[in-house]
């Protein structure tokens, strides 16, 4: 007779589905101000509490604590507050002009914008990023103008990608914006190569490579910290854990009997898991890690716990997965309602300012949106004329796509 | 052995008689030397200089920089390659088989193919990986293989196969400055010396082919450019790698004259030149190592009918690998050698 039980499956399912709460307990939400900052040259081997623990500096009433509290400029906060607030009365807008059929689909970030727009404000303008579809707070915070976001979006005779991509894979070289691909992963890997050029080239630009908890099931993930590790790489490795990917809990993604940053201690990467709704802990760990990379002291894993508010897209809809009251009980907050509460703590803010800049951003979204209609939208066929997709293939176009271009006769 | 009929000094440098690993070492030495932008790395291709020795030398020449090594992981290999490529390096990368290239095939096909494109211009993918392919050395199913039917297919890749050493020198120095992907395509069975496919016979060197002869500076053999290797008229063979050797042997044992086409440029090709042959000859036998089915081969069978219909006198034959993992023990029983070469030419000449 087997002395044991069968053999079975395990299968992780999160705590929480439709009709039946989330238990948060899983998230370890530890207090602000508990976590200890390193030295710059740490061993990589180290970090690892911080990579299971969780680097928080906002408390529950909005003052920063602790070591990794940062000395940072009002102005910065204020450029941080407006940059995030932007991306998510944009994110807002936009949804609407996808419900009018002005774009065929849209990606919103809502409840993460802390994690791009606190972090692009610890980089420099001229560090390079390799984002997923979900950092248009990076674009937002380096200005790019919205004029040209929103004609990408509607794909429309000024889009500067010329109808060749979905909405939101935006690519900007001069904002330091790599090009989105839709097969995400693949960016992780070429975020540490290009960091690895500026290397070679004795260049003092960093990267920034983006990934969603999701991903990180992917190769390229782990090829990534390999060669980051090796090479050590000036790169900061960036992993947002919002929870979910579509429809699968992260603990699919392998994020349930270890940390995503965990991985990056096994790899020799120094790492560090986040409150992602904490801009001050997100300013302070990207300022922490940019510095680590400008040294030599090579690549940073950082998993910033954050939480999807919205569906993963407009073609989804999270109630047939998960609770509907979910983000409103997120032990993390909401990252916008944590900064105003932090600025109006230190007396650089109140509630009619806070009103005035919303009233302000709305204003210029609008106008944006009305300037970018001006040129047309998917639904009204003002689009890059089709022969143009000939173009681009290779430098120069070779002869079989010009004999191509001439039979579509376009 | 036939002479190529394009000239292949053009220019007065000093000639070396080169293998083709010397050639390709000479390539990413002048290219290493002239651009700061160019570096090379892959499996054992730093300290040891690659297991076919392409590399050696240019670690101790370059510095570590610019010449190492990589962990085992082809995917990344190219991927981190195509990030040099977007920060303005021209990085030339080097897959230890061919047969190892399917890890890399995302970053190839979805990531470097369509860069350019879905940026409209703004980031690139200035990259040449290396790979050596082909069979004939007993390397059994997984070092033996031809897969350029899987980067022919992909729009935005150009894919490159030399088959001697003045041309992959200059094919190489023309791949590493051009500004689009490519895939560099090594015959391994050529390295060390022109293989006409008897396996019976003693290694030939390539000491005494006067393709062996390189100029010892920088030069390029242009992209979408083939070279027609043996003028002639009965027939012409579309061919490229190991098989223009077997091609040149079968019209030489056959004793029919036929006009050997080398390809070099796989994608995109040089269509001219083969349509002005095939309407001269009016017969077309077109040989490749990969196996049949669905290979480039179908591809050029289907350029030949669209443009030279007209000018057929015989059906199109294709002498192909068999569509079967590539064998170890029966090799040459798998290998498209001169005598079924041989063979098609008599049918193509007697249809
Ligand atoms: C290689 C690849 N596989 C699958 C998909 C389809 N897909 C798009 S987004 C997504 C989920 C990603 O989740 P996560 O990484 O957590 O990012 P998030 O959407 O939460 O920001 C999937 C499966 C894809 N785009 N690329
Ligand atoms: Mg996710």
């Amino acid at each position: 007779m087997n002395p044991h039980e069968p053999l079975r499956l395990h299968v992780p399912e999160p705590t929480g589905r439709p009709g039946c709460q989330t238990d948060f307990s899983y998230l370890r939400a530890a207090p602000a101000g508990h976590a200890r900052k390193p030295a710059l040259d740490v061993d990589p081997k180290a970090t690892a509490g911080l990579a299971v623990g969780m680097v928080r500096v906002l408390d529950e009433q909005g003052n920063a604590q602790g070591p990794w509290a940062p000395s940072i400029a009002p102005g910065i906060l204020h450029a941080g507050l407006k940059a995030m607030l932007k991306t998510r009365l944009f994110d807002a807008r936009m949804l609407t002009a996808q419900r009018q059929k002005k774009m065929s689909f849209y990606m919103q970030c809502l409840g993460e914008e802390a994690v791009a727009c606190a972090h692009t404000l610890a980089l420099n303008a001229d560090d390079m990023c390799f984002p997923t579809y979900r950092q248009q707070g990076i674009l937002i915070t380096r200005q790019m103008p919205l004029f040209e976001m929103i004609c990408q979006l509607f794909s429309n005779a000024r889009d500067p990608l010329k109808g060749r991509q979905l909405p939101v894979m935006y690519s900007n070289k001069a904002k330091g914006f790599f090009s989105l691909s839709g097969n995400l992963g693949t960016q992780f890997v070429q975020g540490v190569g290009w960091a690895m050029a500026s290397a070679i080239r004795g260049d003092n630009r960093i990267a920034s490579a983006w990934i969603g908890d999701g991903f990180t099931a992917e190769t390229d993930f782990h090829t990534a910290l390999t060669f980051a590790h090796v090479y050590r790489a000036p790169v900061i490795l960036n992993v947002v854990n919002n929870q979910w990917a579509i429809s699968s809990f992260q603990h699919i993604a392998g994020g349930e009997a270890t940390t995503f940053a965990g991985r990056g201690v096994g790899s020799g990467i120094a790492s560090l898991r986040v409150d992602g709704n904490d801009f001050l802990a997100v300013y302070a760990v990207s300022q922490w890690a940019a510095e680590r990379a400008r040294h030599n002291y090579g690549p940073t894993l950082i998993e910033w716990v954050t939480y999807r508010a919205g569906p993963h897209s407009t073609s989804d809809d999270p109630s047939k997965y998960r609770p509907a009251d979910d983000w409103g009980r997120f032990p993390l907050g909401d990252p916008i309602a944590r900064l105003k509460q932090h600025l109006i703590n230190l007396g650089q803010w109140d509630e009619a300012r806070h009103e005035a800049l919303a009233v302000e951003l709305e204003q210029e979204i609008i106008a944006a949106t009305k300037a970018a209609e001006q040129h047309g939208t998917l639904g009204d066929g003002s689009i890059a004329s089709a022969a143009t997709i000939f173009e681009d293939v290779y430098k120069d176009m070779p002869a079989h796509l010009r004999r191509q271009r001439q039979q579509m006769g376009a | 052995m036939n002479v190529a009929c394009e000239p292949s000094q053009p220019n007065e440098q000093a000639t070396q008689v080169m293998t083709m690993v010397q050639a390709i070492r000479s390539a990413l030495d002048v290219m290493m030397a002239r651009d700061e932008r160019v570096v090379a790395f892959g499996e054992d291709v730093g300290y040891f200089g690659g297991v076919f020795r392409c590399t050696e030398g240019l670690q101790a020449k370059y510095g570590k920089q610019r010449c190492f090594d990589t962990p085992i992981c082809e995917s990344g290999i190219v991927g981190t390659a195509i990030g040099m490529g977007a920060y303005g390096l021209h990085p030339v990368v080097e897959i230890q088989f061919a047969d190892y290239v399917y890890p890399a095939y995302d970053q190839l096909a979805s990531e470097a193919a369509r860069l350019r494109h879905r940026s409209a211009g703004e980031f690139t993918a200035p990259i040449t990986v290396r790979m050596p392919c082909g069979g004939g050395i007993y390397g059994g199913q997984t070092h033996s293989q031809s897969p350029e039917a899987i980067f022919t297919q992909v729009c935005g890749l150009r894919t490159v196969m030399p088959c001697n050493p003045y041309d992959a020198k200059g094919l190489l120095i023309a791949s590493i400055e051009c500004e689009d992907p490519v895939i560099f395509l090594e015959p391994k069975r050529l390295y060390n010396g022109p293989f006409d496919g008897h396996h019976e016979r003693p290694v030939t060197p390539w000491a005494r082919h006067p393709q062996a002869a390189v100029p010892e500076g920088y030069y390029q053999v242009p992209l979408d450019s083939a070279a027609i290797v043996r003028p002639g008229a009965a027939v012409t063979v579309i061919t490229y790698g190991t098989t223009v050797h077997v091609a040149l042997c079968a019209a030489s044992e056959t004793g029919i004259d036929a006009e050997v086409i080398d390809l070099r440029s796989l994608w995109p090709l040089d269509l001219d030149t083969l349509v002005n042959s095939v309407r001269k000859t009016g017969r077309c036998v077109i040989v490749h190592e990969a196996t049949l089915s669905c290979g480039l081969g179908a591809e050029l069978l289907a350029l030949v009918q669209e443009h030279c219909f007209y000018h057929l006198e015989a059906p199109v034959e294709r002498v192909a690998g068999w569509d079967t993992p590539y064998p170890h023990a029966q090799e040459w029983a798998y290998f498209p050698g001169p005598g079924r070469v041989g063979a098609a030419l008599k049918r193509v000449m007697e249809a």
